[in-house]
């Protein structure tokens, strides 16, 4: 029987692991099809944004209140992973407890510091829990979330309560066994919120403890695999991508818009046409149309949103009623990633399917509504820029398409001919001064 | 007012410590007139050499770039660094944050490397010298200003200070918005919005702002960009406090409070 627990636990394991590596595979190679970006000059600044933004969470701490409260789910999370550590190695070696005996004080210590933090990530998933569902906070009932997305972060919070409950009631019958002598149950000593628990349980048999003891400790480390699993599929992928999104962040001055080499190389050549080299190729396409033309780093961007809509809440575009959201923005551009993805999954390689990031999944109405003002890439927790896509689908737009409101036609033409965006007479540029 | 241009400049053999920038809105526009002036008359008052290069000055491209049409943009910075290098310039200083953020950030890449500031900062540098002298008990001492962040000035180019210092230099009370500094809300014009009608939605991007300048119950709104200036001012007229509340320019506020 214990044998066989273990070889069942070491199988869910592997298995678990295999889908889990096989699907972050398939992300890996859908973020690579964005084009190539160099990121990885000034490693100590990069560090300095990877261990500020992403693990101190710097820009949680606008709103300090949340902040802490989103700390408490994320460190309970990680530091719990200890205890799923010995969970994993009880497991594999069928022990109870294995670091009781080697760690002593320190481990009861361990595990009662665990069961804080687990009751702390209940009350806290409560409280978010509450704030999307009761308290209706405007940019989680906006329309952007309607369906699965709004589903998404409610499974999270809840799966989140479920599984603390299932560790602290593991420890309350635990603890039952404990105080009656079961050789299996080593004494490691009361443990404060399941020592609160165990009177519940007092009267149970010995059989039905263990029942729930074991119960609770497959769900909780199955749980755990589950949800492994879910991240991928679920806007929880921060949690791991939140860490490479702000290492590879952009460390240039947000106002620059980046450069097309291609284009700044076409006018040179125009004007000085002895530069131009013979064998010179035109760029195959100019902005982006599809998620193929965007950059790896805009790619992982969208990868990494968790969909929270601080950009969208401080968008002065889409809090004055325009149909532009940043946050929709970066969900689009996941959801077309993978779709595109699951096309190579059955074709081997990418074939056309008549659809674009431009147009099906972002309109040219969101797009004209943005003011470039950067307040999305501001907020952004996990450096992320909206801002970036969006500027970058203009450029098709205007490039590719000739798509532009007459007005911008007027605003071109009067650059190109008077050198102002007005129809003025470049004769008159220095009046002012004269009059 | 008499404003010398690089090529005037050039058939004496003479160089300016600093070339005004004074891009689109500065020349063209009656209102952000106003202000090129302003700026002009301290430049003259501290007894700074300067120059502007006149017919030569071409929009920066900010425009168009932002609007997707990055052919126009690169003629267009093409052009005007030609100019620039040509005359060998070091220093530049403009009132507009959209030509600043693309003259600092965009044209080096580009071969334009200029040392190149906002106004607002090289005003705070006049001040901190001692080559602004304001008056005792000026125009403004006392009153409520309340700052709107420019877009491309704060969050582009993390320049948040300069322009408060220089308001609280003219001995005012700096009454802040609601969202400010990093969080300021955008008058609505960056991106090229500015020469395009609003998407459909519920409420005017600059209404939205100026309320919140008004909320603040300051008498005068600073600005540091013209084309906020524009947008501040026509939310303002919109809600008809245009005689109650006035919006003006850090370089005008200061111009008037000068000895």
């Amino acid at each position: 029987m214990q044998y066989l627990q273990q070889i069942l636990f070491v199988a869910l394991a592997a298995v678990s692991v295999w889908l889990f590596a096989r699907k972050a595979g398939q992300i890996r190679r859908n973020i690579l099809l964005g084009k190539e970006e160099a990121l990885n000059d000034q490693p100590a600044l990069r560090w300095r944004n990877l261990l500020l933004l992403a693990l101190g969470q710097k820009k949680m701490f606008s709103n300090p209140l949340v902040a802490v409260m989103h700390f408490v789910i994320y460190a309970g999370f990680i530091i719990i992973n200890l205890e799923v550590l010995e969970i994993v190695l009880d497991g594999i070696l069928g022990k109870h407890r294995l670091f009781a005996e080697p760690l002593g004080e320190l481990y009861n210590w361990l595990i009662n510091a665990f069961e804080f933090l687990a009751v702390g990530v209940i009350l806290v998933c409560i409280v978010f829990l509450s704030r999307r569902n009761i308290i209706k906070l405007k940019r989680f009932i906006s329309k952007d979330l309607n369906g699965w997305p709004r589903s998404d972060a409610n499974y999270i919070l809840i799966t989140e309560i479920v599984l603390m409950s299932l560790f602290l009631t593991m420890n309350a019958t635990d603890l039952v066994l404990q105080e009656r002598g079961d050789s299996h149950y080593p004494a490691t000593g009361s443990f404060y919120f399941s020592g609160l628990l165990s009177p519940i349980f007092s009267g149970f048999s010995d059989g039905t403890l263990i029942a729930i003891e074991r119960t609770c400790w497959w769900l909780h480390i199955a749980g755990i695999f589950a949800f492994l699993n879910y991240l991928p599929y679920s806007k929880h992928l921060h949690i791991m991508l939140a860490f490479p999104n702000a290492y590879y962040a952009r460390l240039e001055s947000p106002g620059k818009m980046k450069n097309m080499p291609s284009v700044q190389n076409e006018v040179l050549y125009a004007m000085q046409p002895e530069l131009a080299p013979t064998d010179a190729a035109p760029p195959a396409r100019f902005g982006a149309k599809d998620v193929f033309d965007l950059s790896w780093k805009n790619l992982l961007d969208a990868y990494s949103c968790t969909e929270c809509g601080r950009c969208s809440a401080a968008c002065p575009a889409n809090t004055t009623g325009k149909l532009l959201s940043p946050r929709k923005i970066m969900m689009a551009t996941r959801d077309r990633l993978e779709e595109v993805g699951r096309n190579i999954d059955a074709n081997q390689s990418f074939q056309d399917d008549g659809k674009s990031l431009l147009h099906d999944y972002i309109s040219v109405e969101e797009l004209r509504a943005c003011t470039t003002c950067n307040a999305c890439v501001e907020e952004c927790p996990v450096s992320i820029s909206p801002l970036e896509i969006i500027t970058e689908l203009r450029r098709s737009l205007i490039m590719e398409e000739s798509n532009a409101p007459q007005e911008w036609n007027g605003m071109f033409s009067n650059t190109e001919n008077n050198f102002a965006p007005w129809k003025f007479s470049p004769e008159e540029r220095d009046q002012w001064a004269i009059q | 007012m008499k404003v010398m241009t690089m090529a005037e400049m050039a058939m004496t053999g003479e160089s300016p410590e600093i070339l005004f920038w004074v891009g689109c809105a500065g020349s063209f526009d009656q209102r952000a007139q106003k202000i090129t002036k302003a700026f002009a008359s301290i430049l003259d008052k501290v007894g700074m050499r300067y120059a502007i290069l006149g017919k030569e000055e071409a929009c920066t491209g900010d425009p168009a770039r932002r609007a997707g049409n990055e052919f126009l943009f690169q003629m267009m910075a093409y052009q005007n660094i030609q100019v620039l290098n040509g005359y060998g310039i070091k220093k530049i200083v403009t009132t507009c944050p959209h030509c600043f953020n693309t003259l600092k950030n965009e044209y080096p890449e580009l071969g334009g490397n200029y040392e190149v500031i906002h106004h607002t900062t090289l005003l705070q540098q006049l001040i901190d010298e001692g080559r602004i002298q304001l008056k005792e008990g000026g125009a403004f001492k006392g009153k409520k200003i309340s700052f709107h962040d420019s877009c491309y000035l704060g969050r582009a180019n993390n320049i948040y200070e300069a322009p408060r210092k220089v308001l609280e230099a003219l001995d005012a009370e700096l009454v802040e918005m609601k969202r400010c500094r990093s969080k300021g809300l955008c008058c609505g014009a960056g991106g090229a919005q500015m020469f395009k009608e609003d998407e459909p939605g519920n409420q005017r991007i600059n209404i939205e702002r100026a309320d919140e300048a008004l909320a603040t119950g300051a008498g005068f709104i600073a600005a540091a960009c013209p084309f906020c200036n524009t947008m501040m001012t026509d939310g303002v007229k919109n809600r008809e406090k245009e005689n109650e509340v006035a919006v003006l320019d850090v370089a005008e506020l200061v111009a008037q409070s000068m000895e």
